[in-house]
């Protein structure tokens, strides 16, 4: 049994050491919203917090995380969608189908909080995240936004 | 079913997965709620008719039957509805009926099938005309409270008045009367001049929940007492199970069941779906048979398709014999082209309940019927004893067009009555068990004459058949038209939307069919995205043979398409096409899909030969633009579809395998290779086009004509995997 903080909250969950911590997140806490897209981080539709950083959890073993950490997922960015990015991606109708959105907005929320004067060229080269619907004009312009927001 | 649909089996109870904590929340609809005040003591309203339920609190829930996978149908549908029912925008929610509904009802619906741009196009008149209907039964229903003539009454934002008295009745109090009156047999639709809704940039209905995490998608779903399966089907097609040591993973943690799934795989059904994918990669399995093909190997017989004597004429005009045997200069090249992969952000996936009495599936779906068609035959029950709960698509692109998976999903489930089970393709498998987009090579020629004029063009293109390989009853006389899309004939009904709009004094546009041992696929696109490299490259060439302006050149040969002419002349003003400014632009124009599509690309090309695409200036007129805000998203969406397939798009097949299984292999482009896309969005009204898939066709073209542009050399091989651009 191992002792996680999710989204501001202790949870006491069962997995094996080698479970991805998207998979304890998708399949025994009930949090959705972080996908599966790819299982190597080669997508980023995975993506959540530690202590406000990034991180692909497709990739991060859950029995690696301590419980002084922090796990921020969609879920907990805010309670009722009102965090900068969420609005800003409201506002400019930024998803497609989307499914790499959660991701997208985490990847997002993660370099505005190490970097809230994130410029276009900082965007280009920190949000690697993949969107097949092709939403990357909006994405850019999304951050923009929101950092009025913040 | 005459009441609102049911919705206890689409908005499922979510309960806990494996362990750990137990969340339960009602993904149910707004608009069957009748949950006011006021309404609470009575039942929940009717459906006014098969498009429309209104509820006693004016929640105007809209049916849509296509399938919304990010295009923005669902808005666009509802914004057709709404329009017509004169509702307020801001009371309007959505919900799927079910395909086994629409077969209940004697489709109703009419058709579910979601692919091709034809969302809006093919269903536009029947969604409106049901929206009308409904309209015109609620004043009805209004002016016989009142004791008036309708004329005395009028509509809008879904409230009815009566004139002279200034009565006024809201949809939700007259929804129930409205359903027991006969619906109107003489519908006028209204003009497009008075749309206040349809042609408005609205904000997507579906955004909300995908910017928390809510939104549900199939591979969200949990169902009580669920397992999940991951599945490996025959790396190689055709071949079969040999043979799989069950008993080398039966003892991992969490695992319940190891099955054959049909005579091609193997599924592991475990507790959770991490576990069942581990047990699965560990378990050993051997196959027997299949076609060892090489893709490398292929290019060969492509290359004898190119000089073959025999291939499909698909359109021709003049004489291009002559016209080439007389001409001054050809110009002559060969474009090759790889196989593509769909790869949608949601791997495929399905979650299926069988018993003996009847077989549910939940699952993304870009067509309901067949996909209820496949669970009926897969599970043995009639189609009646059969559903389908269709799931918001994490991406479809055509992919989702085809129900294997759905499938699978049934035999599986089918082998553990009363048991929910969920399959979940790995990335792996769904880039290994693909419809692939064919590979295909082009020759194309062209014939000038001494002052320059264009007098002939031939495109041979060779390669594999998409129909041939998945709706061989489309073939007609040996021919798939749909390979000529947007080269086709204005006068086979067939291809009139997918024509070629360029007028030739002599042409001919032929196909020689090679079909290899690879599954084919509808490809966000289709042919109309090799179409357009083989054509607009070909006529930058050219134009540059010719010692003629490339815009010039082109519109020399629209004269008989204004609207083609329209297009490319907004994309060449906007970008500044032919400023001296030291720009390098490249132009393509593309008719397909009903919809006139244009792009001028600009680049730089470094000393080392690297590739950036500055800019892109896009047009397209649809014809009706529904939704322009929408459509620049898919406009600018379609630039990352087309490029990306352009820049790294390759699936390669080694002995039978395909050696692309996963995104750092499949790679595709990225938000620092994306171009500022400015879209002119220019609807000429009269006709409804497609928007989901015309502009990928110019996305390509254009970039490689601006690649020359900037560098003297032709790029007619792809993808372009960022190579050395300098050197030829």
């Amino acid at each position: 049994m191992a002792r996680l903080h999710v989204n501001g909250q202790v949870v006491d969950v069962e997995f094996d050491d080698d479970t991805p911590l998207l998979w304890v997140l998708r399949e025994q806490l009930g949090l959705t919203g972080s996908k599966y897209g790819c299982g190597v981080a080669a997508c980023g539709a995975c993506t959540v917090h530690i202590d406000g950083m990034a991180v692909r959890s497709c990739v991060y073993p859950a029995s690696a995380i301590s419980e002084e950490e922090q796990i921020t997922t969609i879920e907990g960015l805010s309670e009722d969608g009102s965090h900068p990015v969420q609005e800003a991606w409201k506002e400019l109708d930024v998803p497609q189908c989307g499914y790499c959105q959660p991701g997208m907005i985490m990847a997002v929320a993660g370099m505005l909080n190490s970097n809230p004067e994130a410029t276009d060229e900082d965007t280009d080269a920190e949000i690697t995240n993949i969107c097949r619907c092709g939403t990357f004009q909006r994405v850019r312009r999304g951050v923009q936004l929101a950092k009025t927001k913040m | 079913m005459t009441n609102s649909i049911s919705l206890s089996r689409r908005g499922f109870l979510v309960s806990s997965g494996a362990a750990g904590l137990t969340i339960s929340f009602l993904a149910g609809c707004a608009g069957a709620d009748d949950n006011t005040p006021a309404a609470a003591d009575l039942p929940p309203n009717p459906e006014v008719n098969a498009w429309v339920h209104i509820g006693r609190d004016d929640v105007v829930t809209i049916r849509i039957a296509r399938s919304e996978m990010g295009q923005g149908t669902l808005t666009g549908l509802a914004q057709l509805v709404a329009e017509e029912i004169e509702a307020d925008w801001d009371k309007v929610v959505t919900e799927y009926p079910t395909p086994g509904e629409n077969l209940a009802r004697n489709r109703v619906w009419r058709d579910f099938s979601t692919g091709g741009s034809q969302g809006i196009r093919s269903s536009h008149q029947y969604v409106r005309e049901g929206a009308a209907a409904a309209r015109m039964m609620m004043v009805q229903a209004a002016a016989n409270e009142w004791g008036v003539p309708v004329g005395e009454c009028s509509v809008s934002k879904g409230v009815i008045t009566h004139g002279p008295s200034g009565n006024e009745l809201t949809f939700g109090a007259v929804a129930e009367a409205a359903s027991q009156l006969e619906a109107p047999s003489d519908i006028t639709l209204k003009d497009p001049s008075t749309w206040t809704i349809v042609g408005q940039p609205v904000a997507r209905l579906d955004t909300a929940d995908k910017v928390t995490g809510a939104q549900q998608y199939g591979a969200d779903i949990v169902l009580d007492g669920m397992l999940l399966a991951s599945i490996k089907a025959a790396p190689v097609r055709n071949a079969t199970v040999a043979s799989f040591d069950a008993s080398a993973v039966e003892g991992m943690p969490g695992v319940v069941k190891v099955m054959q799934v049909g005579d091609d795989a193997v599924a592991v059904i475990a507790d959770t779906w991490w576990r069942a994918n581990k047990a699965l990669e560990a378990l050993p399995i051997e196959w027997a048979g299949g076609d060892r093909f090489n893709s490398a190997d292929f290019e060969a017989e492509l290359d004898e398709g190119l000089t073959a004597d025999e291939a499909a004429i698909g359109n021709q005009g003049g004489d291009v014999d002559i016209a080439f045997a007389e001409a001054a200069q050809i110009v002559e090249a060969t474009y090759n082209l790889p196989f593509q992969s769909h790869a949608p952000m949601e791997p495929m996936n399905a979650t299926a309940l069988y018993t003996e009495e009847r077989c549910e599936v939940w699952c993304p779906t870009q067509n309901g019927e067949a996909a209820l068609a496949a669970a009926s035959r897969a599970s043995g029950l009639p189609i009646s004893q059969c559903d389908v709960y269709k799931q918001l698509l994490g991406g479809g692109f055509g992919r989702r067009g085809m129900s294997d998976y759905v499938a699978q999903a049934v035999l599986i489930a089918k082998e553990m009555p009363g048991t929910p089970i969920k399959l979940q393709w790995s990335r792996e498998e769904d880039q290994r068990q693909g419809f692939y987009h064919p590979t295909t090579k082009a020759r194309v020629r062209g014939a000038l004459d001494e002052n320059g004029n264009l007098t002939g063009v031939n495109i041979r293109i060779s390669g594999q058949s998409i129909l041939a390989g998945i709706m061989p009853q489309a073939i007609v006389g040996g021919i798939d038209i749909a390979t000529f899309q947007g080269l086709a004939s204005p006068d086979n009904p067939r291809t009139a939307d997918q024509s070629l709009k360029y007028t030739f004094p002599n042409f001919r546009m032929e196909h020689a069919m090679r079909n290899p041992p690879v599954r084919p696929g509808f490809w966000r696109g289709v042919n109309a995205n090799q179409n357009a490299i083989y054509l607009e490259c070909l006529m930058d060439e050219l134009a540059v043979a010719a010692g003629r302006d490339p815009l010039e050149f082109r519109l020399a040969h629209l004269q008989d398409s204004p609207k083609s002419a329209a297009v490319l002349q907004a994309v060449a003003d906007r970008s500044g096409w032919g400023s001296d400014d030291g720009k390098h632009r490249g132009l393509c124009a593309f008719y397909s899909f009903g919809s006139y599509t244009a792009a001028c690309a600009e680049v730089t090309v470094d000393e080392n030969g690297q590739l950036k695409i500055d800019r892109i200036v896009a047009a397209t007129d649809p014809g009706h633009a529904v939704n322009p805000q929408q459509i620049e998203a898919q406009v600018e969406g379609s630039f990352v579809y087309g490029l990306s397939a352009m820049l790294y798009g390759n699936v390669n097949f080694v002995d039978g395998e395909v050696q692309e299984t996963n995104f750092d292999t499949y790679n595709v482009m990225r938000l620092s290779e994306m171009p500022e896309v400015e879209t002119i969005v220019m609807p000429s009204g009269g006709f409804w086009g497609g928007v989901g898939e015309p502009t990928i066709a110019v996305a390509a073209p254009a970039v490689l004509n601006a690649i020359y542009a900037a560098t003297g050399n032709r790029v007619r091989e792809l993808p372009l995997n960022y190579r050395n651009l300098r050197e030829a």
